[in-house]
């Protein structure tokens, strides 16, 4: 613990505390244990006395913003925690110039983002969401042909990034007597693939041509941006479906929707989109075969908490100048 | 490997494209945990083999019954299509072996064609099977029934009328088990009202406070360790979650140590402690209303409730009051009682349940595979043959 003058606990910045997008009120007694809590309205009512006291911003949902503003008004500021594992949303070169340490939530999202693939995936293949509706809809004239799905167990799962998450999705799958190829930046070990019965596709496209099931887990780089787009998507076969749980600009949003319109691919989960939420009269809402679910990733209450822990461990080595668990540096 | 010597084991290897040439391997577990007697270790081989003659015709050896199209045996459907008939891909398998003859046609015509029908396929509980149809058709042998749950059946009395019944047990178990795995993540993660959320118009922004419950490493509960219990476990252990079940019989050690499963002697136990409760048992007398206000006051208020056995094993109105006071989380369930139920049912108002109308074998694979698996017994049960899946009454 860090103690300052007057025996203050470092200053965190925070968006807020509560409502719609502060902190989670079931983290604060945690984090007020080793930090003294310090709210984006709190630091503009009171610029002059707080902007020095802040030493560590624990990001929640992307949010405060991190600007060029920003970091030139917190002449203190150590270290940035991100609430989760993706850091696309941050100019990490701009926030290194300004010797501030970044770090991200790795191990705390991954199990969750894994579950939630396959939540997406399970319940895309068996239409879970349409066939609900069909069964508390007010009329009950459906046939055994309106609600057929597609099998799981036996068929063939393509995962694009195999990571953290994209190793434990193959995890789970595996369970289902799966068939798993993976595309990858680099191979896994040998003894890693075996584990999990993966066959690794060096070219994309090999992956795309073969998948049931192709499953997006990479993370958003200028290399993975509209990763997949219409060549991609008519690679693959027109029986199977896309999951994504990346980030939204991964998949070329445009492209998808004509996909999808006209059966070049049977159907598609999105667990992200560009933007989130997307515009209310955005084609995608409109479509049947697709299901789209407001970045759930890793929204549970586990998840979250675990979250906040990765991120106090993290800044807590930053100020104690020990060396940071999960730093993020800028590529 | 233990697990394809104490399972059955489905193998469909068809021959020849356009002709009625399949070979089936059947590997029995001795003792089914439904309590259904079932043959003892032994392979079943069906082959019916096809061979070129001179002429370059193929013709089916004298293995098999050669039968011109009027002479095969007459089976019994409701229907071809439509609400509730037989789907129109399966009737070209049926076609293959039998001639098919609708309730419709049979009601037209009773006294002429009551003789010509050996079996009924009973298709999404279809046709209705009772006293009076039994009567009717003299030349009846099996009923053959697409699903593994005969608990729409009156087994004794088929019985008495010397009408075997069979079931579809392979077939059923891995769509089945995917079903239970996709309405407990679903619940988890409470994706039913999250697409509602993602597609509103009113939706603005997404809540940072909205969360589900963690599945990874959670406690799942399976009440009814049959095979597709089983399954459910060999799935849920991927995700790291602490298994408990409770069933008639205790399985194997090796069994349970292959999924991690720990035996819980007392159901109330499983209760208590699962943050997951997983119905997979068959519909008996004794599980009628298994679940009821007393069992569901034993879970836990963060706990999920999932049923993908039969409607009648809970008591629907326990858990209305159930869901409505918090009493738990939430329920998930592929099976009601009735199917559907009525269109002001409390159960379908509630916001904490999802609901899928029977769909847990419900995929184009499946269909065709518990087409095929009844084939089989039919098949079996005309030629006198040894019958992979039958179904006897207690």
């Amino acid at each position: 613990m860090q103690i300052m003058e007057g025996g203050e606990l470092p200053g965190l910045l925070v968006i807020d505390i509560g409502g719609i997008r502060g902190i989670l009120l079931s983290h604060v007694a945690f984090l007020k244990k080793h930090f003294y809590l310090i709210t984006m309205k709190e630091l503009l009512e009171n610029r002059k006395h707080l902007s020095k006291k802040v030493q560590a911003i624990y990001l929640w949902w992307h949010k405060p913003v991190i600007d060029q503003e920003l970091l030139q008004s917190l002449p203190n500021l150590k270290v940035i925690a991100n609430s989760g594992v993706g850091m696309d949303h941050l100019d990490l070169k701009l926030i290194a110039s300004f010797g501030v340490k970044m770090a991200n939530a790795p191990h705390a999202v991954s199990s969750s983002t894994a579950d939630a693939g396959m939540a997406l995936l399970l319940a895309s293949a068996r239409r879970l969401v349409e066939v609900h509706h069909i069964a508390i809809s007010s009329s009950i004239d459906y046939c055994e042909a309106d609600i057929l799905g597609v099998k799981v167990a036996g068929a063939t799962l393509g995962i694009i990034g195999m990571g953290r998450i994209g190793y434990k999705v193959a995890l789970r799958s595996k369970a289902f007597e799966v068939n798993i190829l993976y595309h990858n930046r680099t191979r896994r070990k040998a003894e890693e693939e075996q584990a999990v019965g993966a066959t690794y596709c060096e070219k994309i496209d090999s992956l795309l041509q073969q998948a049931d099931f192709v499953m997006v887990a990479v993370s958003l780089t200028p290399q993975t941006h509209n990763l997949i787009g219409k060549r991609e998507l008519e690679l693959m076969k027109p029986t199977a479906t896309l999951i994504n749980i990346s980030r939204g600009p991964v998949v070329d949003q445009e492209a998808l929707v004509t996909a999808l319109q006209t059966g070049v691919i049977r159907a598609a989960a999105l667990d992200v989109t560009y933007p989130e939420p997307l515009p209310r009269d955005h084609p995608l809402l409109k479509l049947k075969n697709v299901l789209i679910t407001p970045h759930l990733g890793s929204r549970t209450d586990k998840a979250t908490y675990m979250i906040t822990e990765e991120a106090v461990e993290n800044i807590l080595a930053a100020l104690n100048g020990r060396p940071m668990p999960s730093e993020v540096l800028p590529s | 490997m233990f697990m394809s010597k104490a399972f059955s084991l489905l193998k469909l290897i068809p021959l020849m494209s356009g002709q009625s040439n399949l070979a089936y391997r059947f590997i029995h577990q001795v003792i089914d945990s439904q309590g259904h007697r079932c043959h003892r270790s032994t392979i079943y081989k069906q082959r019916y083999r096809t061979c070129l003659c001179s002429s370059g015709r193929r013709t089916i050896s004298a293995e098999t019954k050669v039968m011109a199209k009027e002479e095969l045996p007459g089976v019994l459907i409701l229907d071809i299509g439509g609400t509730h008939g037989v789907l129109e891909n399966l009737a070209v398998l049926l076609r293959k072996h039998f001639h098919l003859i609708t309730m419709k046609e049979f009601l037209e015509n009773k006294e002429e064609i009551s003789k010509k029908i050996q079996s009924v396929f009973v298709f999404e509980y279809r046709p209705t099977i009772d006293r009076e149809l039994l009567e009717s058709l003299p030349n009846l042998k099996v009923i053959a029934n697409s699903g593994v749950g005969v608990d729409h059946l009156d087994l004794k009395m088929i019985s008495s009328f010397g009408v075997k019944v069979t079931n579809t047990p392979h077939a059923v178990a891995d769509p089945t088990a995917d079903m239970g795995m996709a309405l407990m993540l679903a619940s988890a993660r409470r994706l039913v009202e999250g697409c509602q959320i993602a597609i509103s118009p009113d939706t603005k922004h997404f809540a940072v406070d909205w969360l589900g419950v963690e599945v990874t490493r959670a406690t799942l509960g399976i009440i009814g360790m049959g095979s597709i219990g089983y399954k459910v476990a060999q799935r849920a252990r991927a995700f790291n979650m602490r298994i408990l079940y409770h069933n008639r019989n205790r399985r194997r050690k090796e069994e349970e140590e292959a999924v991690g499963a720990h035996y819980c002697e007392k159901m109330e136990d499983l209760l208590q402690q699962s943050d997951f409760v997983m119905l997979v048992v068959n519909l008996t007398p004794e599980t009628h209303k298994l679940i009821g206000k007393r069992e569901l006051g034993l879970m836990k208020p963060s706990a999920t409730l999932i049923n993908i056995s039969r409607g009648a094993v809970i008591d629907q109105d326990a858990l209305v009051e159930a869901l409505q006071n918090k009493v738990i989380r939430a329920a998930a369930l592929d099976v009601t009682y009735p199917e559907p139920l009525p269109r002001d049912h409390p159960l379908l108002k509630l916001n904490n349940i999802i609901i899928t109308p029977h769909i847990g074998t419900a995929t184009i694979q499946a269909m065709h595979m518990m087409a095929e698996e009844a084939i089989a017994n039919m098949l079996a049960v005309l030629n006198g043959q040894p019958i992979p899946s039958e179904v006897f009454p207690k």
